[in-house]
């Protein structure tokens, strides 16, 4: 079949590969119908995320057609339309049973690294480097998918795919952001980033009843996009100082819950992003946290902070003294999909969300380093690409 | 490469410096080494009731099969079974410890696989099989290349300093980077064989 596979630092090829199968008895292979470029994609591309090997297949948000199961999947049926989520759970470790899908103990083979590196490993991640489980990713034709019973949600017939799509990975990260950084009725909530994350995390917390939501980013039709589908307000970082428009906007308190979906490749205006450029290319760090900084510095005394953006390891310069004296709690998660998608997707049928906007761009497979190139450089307004493999 | 070098060199002179300077202070920190080392136990916890962990008193496979000496307990609240298991024969200690790990001749390494291994059994009925290596590795006889599009460098201000080392693209396969060697040097256990 062909698939999209990293070869190294920004440099991507189709390639033919060999099929997938099924390698337990509880994998599901699904027909891939549609994948989608995520942020955490160019993390693997800049040659962030440790242990990339040269032909592994990426792609980690999609949807698919059931179409071979093993004999010891019980509720996935061939023929049925999943939406599968991005992160691998087991369904029966605690952490599973405890709806923290993402710390599943038992779906990450390869654990060993991220266990040294930070004391506990996270599930497995579809085409997310041999740290997370090797799985090879869905930019192609066909994937497995292990623990099928757990991880392949049935798509509502009118639910389209577009929609469908975004259940995997961005409208889950988004909603999780806004739960788990507790927002509440009344709250005032600021969301750094406009990517598809950022974008779903504004509304979930439009839905979660929060009074005004500002959102954050440098491009104007991301800036637009938001304002429009989530309904909030929106800051342009280069054209102003976030903090103090922030300050101003909240009665000088600052927002309720700042959530954060920018992640290790942050950019800045001010000089703090050749400071971290410089260091991380010495490897003194390895993530620029410019928007985590921010958004502690901001939030108001006893607030919450939700990192959804991904980190990889240590960073420079945490503003450890702000975190503590003004009594903040800071949480972050790879994303715990399990928890939301069934409910999201009821959300989706209601028109309460409305995800297809993402996807600006549609491609075949063959046009995958096009693709990436597009979406790295936030070309022609890319919010997201979609590939369709067939 | 250059810059890991940089930064190792920056990084490891800073270090030297400041450990001369708190030794000439008499404040150099003590290496403590771990007493209970040769004698520790590994553990994992498993969702699951003691009883159907070690039903009378028989250790799941594939710790069975091992020659190790192992127990149970009830973890605290609803966490399940803390399994414990440690090898009956000497395990190295300090750097021994370490040269075993990398030689893969520490016996503590297949435990903390059939721990691993025998929680995912019981809890899930299987052990995830990994995929096989690399799917579409360029420039194999196997490999039919469609396209090939290197993403062109980006030329905004952001990407001048930002672009990391490229890989060598001449088409043969990517040898690991000096940081994957490092961590998977330093991380080597066999698969699967997690903390612990
Ligand atoms: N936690 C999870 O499970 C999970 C899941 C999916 C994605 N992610 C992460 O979420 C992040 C965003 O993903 P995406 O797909 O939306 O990516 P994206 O690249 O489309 O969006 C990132 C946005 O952040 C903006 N940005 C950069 N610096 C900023 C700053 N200082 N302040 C405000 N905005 C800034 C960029 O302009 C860009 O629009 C990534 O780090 C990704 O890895 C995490
Ligand atoms: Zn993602
Ligand atoms: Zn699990």
């Amino acid at each position: 079949m062909k698939a999209l596979c990293w070869q190294g630092v920004d440099e991507l090829t189709v390639e033919q590969v060999p099929d997938p199968r099924i390698l337990n008895a509880q994998d599901a292979i699904i027909k891939v119908i549609a994948s989608t470029t995520c942020g955490s994609d160019l993390h693997l591309l800049g040659g962030y995320i440790p242990m990339m090997k040269s032909g592994d297949v990426i792609g980690h948000e999609f949807l698919g057609e059931v179409v071979e199961v093993g004999s010891e999947v019980r509720r996935r049926r061939p023929g049925e339309r999943v939406v599968v989520c991005s992160i691998i759970g087991c369904g029966r470790c605690w952490p599973c049973r405890h709806d923290m899908w993402s710390l599943c103990e038992n779906s990450n083979p390869t654990s060993g690294i991220t266990d040294l590196l930070w004391g506990g490993s996270t599930a497995g991640i579809y085409g997310y480097s041999h740290a997370m489980g090797g799985f090879r990713g869905s930019h192609a034709e066909y994937i497995r998918v292990p623990f099928a019973d757990h991880n392949a949600f049935p798509v509502p017939d009118d639910v389209e795919d577009m929609d469908a799509l975004f259940a995997s990975d961005a409208v889950p990260t988004g909603w999780m952001g806004a739960d788990l950084g507790g927002v509440r009725p009344g709250d005032v909530v600021a969301v750094w980033g406009c990517g598809a994350v950022g974008q779903m995390a504004a509304r979930a917390a439009v839905l979660l009843g929060a009074e005004r939501v500002i959102a954050i980013d440098r491009y104007p039709e991301r800036l637009r996009m938001v304002e429009r589908q989530a309904d909030c307000e929106a800051i342009d970082y280069t054209a102003t100082d976030v903090d103090a428009e922030l300050r101003e906007r909240t009665g000088g308190r600052g927002p309720d819950v700042c959530i954060e979906a920018v992640g290790l490749e942050a950019d800045s205006a001010g000089p703090m992003r050749v400071y971290d450029e410089v260091k991380q290319q010495l490897h003194l760090e390895q993530d620029r946290p410019i928007a985590v900084r921010e958004a502690i510095h901001a939030c108001r005394k006893g607030g919450s902070v939700f990192v959804l953006g991904v980190f990889t390891g240590f960073v420079d310069k945490f503003p450890l003294g702000a975190l503590m004296n003004k009594g903040l709690t800071l949480r972050g998660a790879q994303q715990h999909g399990q928890r939301y998608i069934p409910m999201l997707l009821d959300r989706i049928s209601k028109g309460e969300l409305k995800p297809a906007q993402m996807a600006t761009h549609t491609m075949t497979l063959d046009d995958g380093p096009r693709g990436y190139d597009m979406f790295k450089h936030k070309k022609d307004g890319c919010v997201r690409v979609v590939f369709r493999p067939s | 490469m250059k810059r890991v070098l940089f930064g190792a060199a920056t990084l490891l002179g800073t270090g030297a410096a400041v450990a001369r300077w708190l030794a000439a202070r008499g404040r150099a920190p003590v290496v403590t080494k771990d007493p209970k080392e040769s004698l520790r136990w590994l553990g994992v916890t498993i969702n699951l009731p003691r009883e159907e962990v070690m039903p009378d008193g028989v250790p799941p496979r594939p710790l069975s099969r091992l020659d190790v000496e192992v127990r149970a307990e009830q973890a605290p609240g609803d966490r399940g079974t803390e399994l414990y298991a440690r090898p009956r024969r000497a395990v190295p200690t300090g750097p021994m410890a370490i040269l075993g790990r990398l030689r893969g001749t520490d016996p503590r390494q297949e435990v903390r696989k059939a721990l691993r291994d025998a929680k995912s059994i019981l809890e899930t009925g299987e052990v995830l099989r990994p995929e096989p290596e690399p799917a579409g590795i360029h420039g194999e006889p196997s490999a039919i290349q469609k396209t090939k599009t290197a993403l062109t460098a980006p030329k905004s201000r952001a990407a001048s300093i930002a672009q990391p080392v490229r890989a060598d693209r001449s088409g043969e396969r990517r040898q690991p980077g000096l940081r994957d060697r490092v961590l998977a040097l330093a991380a080597r256990r066999a698969p699967g064989e997690g903390r612990l």
